[in-house]
């Protein structure tokens, strides 16, 4: 069909209409009888992801405490793993001695900051209202409220959740994801996002294990299947099994801090 | 629901995008979600309703193209398609594949008037 005109244009021909204007075939005239008006619709490639701007913050985040020589850790597990349990045992274990600064994020309350306070530490605490992760520009706004000292460490204790605080980096040196041996040794093939994230894993609440059908070996092959290069810690933050070596780690990432501050 | 902070990202990419390129009005987005990311597509469609609202992605259609989990074995070099973080090379049977595919989450392109 001649698109001009709406004629037949296969040879047959109106009696008005002799098809003086050239015929174009229709394929071709769909493309040259509507030529792209300017203010039309056009593409624009954009090719950015939506954890960019997030990322760049966290960038910003590590900057700052590198040059600080502060050793930060982002604490993720599933809610009740016993995260706040373990921060308060490790401020009575480094008071003194290692400087700490704990963010504390939560959906609702100030109940886990208020614990850190009362254990002496200085703490901020994060709502995150609907938002079920820490993310960097919360971290580094807190950041700027607390006292960061050379040599000392800031622990983010992360909403409770083993899904997406996995996706935000927060600015941290690791990402510690907390297991406790009420949960079912298949959270790390259930979660594997989280358990790859992290550096190091705390199975925690191991003194409860004489009660339990948990079994402690097959989390952790779960945990290795997942992410090979992790480290575990077998621990009870009230017991007191595993801190040692915990603390023994915190301390040594904190005195690189502060080295590697020194040398840049 | 981490899928509300990730779509108001995307309509801060958007808009930086109308200020750059000189647009009011977006009809279509089209996003890139890796099979293996934590986005739930629809989830993230709801999310994105309610965050472009307002916005010059407000009314938007949006598109899903999702990219399949694809890896690489560290031991091997074997690729293959992933369907969780931890498979095993189908070759070599090592742990872990390196994932080259399939946690992407952005925005790809608009078409805008
Ligand atoms: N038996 C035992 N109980 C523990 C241990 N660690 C923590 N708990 C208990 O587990 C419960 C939850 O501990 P929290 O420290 O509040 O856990 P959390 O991870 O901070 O919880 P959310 O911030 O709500 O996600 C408390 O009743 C703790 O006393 C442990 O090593 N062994
Ligand atoms: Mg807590
Ligand atoms: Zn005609
Ligand atoms: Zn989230
Ligand atoms: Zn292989």
């Amino acid at each position: 069909m001649c698109t001009t005109c709406g004629c037949g244009g296969d040879g047959a021909t109106l009696e008005s209409h002799p098809h003086a204007h050239p015929y174009v075939p229709r394929k071709r005239s769909a493309v040259a009888v509507i030529p792209p008006a300017p203010d039309e619709v056009r593409r624009i490639e954009v090719e950015q992801d939506l954890l960019a701007r997030n990322d760049a913050e966290a960038v910003a985040n590590r900057k700052t405490l590198a040059q600080l020589g502060v050793f930060a850790i982002n604490l993720v597990s599933s809610p009740g793993s016993g995260k706040t349990t373990l921060l308060v045992e490790t401020l009575r274990r480094l008071a003194g001695e290692v400087p700490v600064a704990v963010i504390e994020g939560d959906q609702q309350t100030s109940r886990d900051a208020d614990r850190i306070r009362a254990a002496g530490a200085p703490a901020i605490q994060v709502n995150t209202g609907k938002g079920c992760h820490l993310d960097a520009r919360m971290v580094g706004q807190a950041m700027q409220r607390l006292p960061l000292q050379n040599g000392g460490l800031l622990l983010i204790e992360n909403v409770g959740n083993l899904v997406c605080p996995a996706a935000f980096d927060l600015g941290e040196a690791h990402k510690v994801a907390i297991l406790s041996v009420t949960e079912g040794e298949d959270k790390p093939l259930k979660y594997p996002d989280m358990f790859r994230a992290a550096d190091l894993m705390l199975l925690n609440k191991c003194d409860l294990l004489p009660h339990l059908a948990f079994d402690a070996d097959q989390a952790e092959a779960f945990a290795r299947r997942v992410n090979p290069a992790i480290r575990i810690i077998r621990s009870s933050a009230t017991h007191g099994s595993g801190m040692d070596e915990w603390i023994d780690w915190l301390r040594a990432g904190a005195a690189a801090a502060r080295r590697e501050a020194a040398a840049a | 629901m981490h899928e509300l902070s990730l779509a108001a990202s995307a309509v801060e990419l958007i808009e930086a995008a109308a200020v750059r390129e000189g647009f009011s009005r977006v009809r279509r987005v089209r996003m890139e979600i890796g099979a293996l990311s934590c986005v739930e597509p629809e989830a993230l469609r709801f999310a994105f309703e309610s965050a472009a609202a307002g916005s010059c992605a407000a009314g938007a259609a949006l598109e899903f193209l999702v990219v399949a989990g694809e890896g690489r074995c560290s031991g091997c070099g074997a690729t293959a398609e992933l369907e969780t973080v931890y498979d095993p090379c189908p070759a070599c049977g090592a742990h872990p594949m390196q994932v080259l595919r399939g946690m992407e989450m952005r925005v790809k392109d608009l078409d805008v008037e």
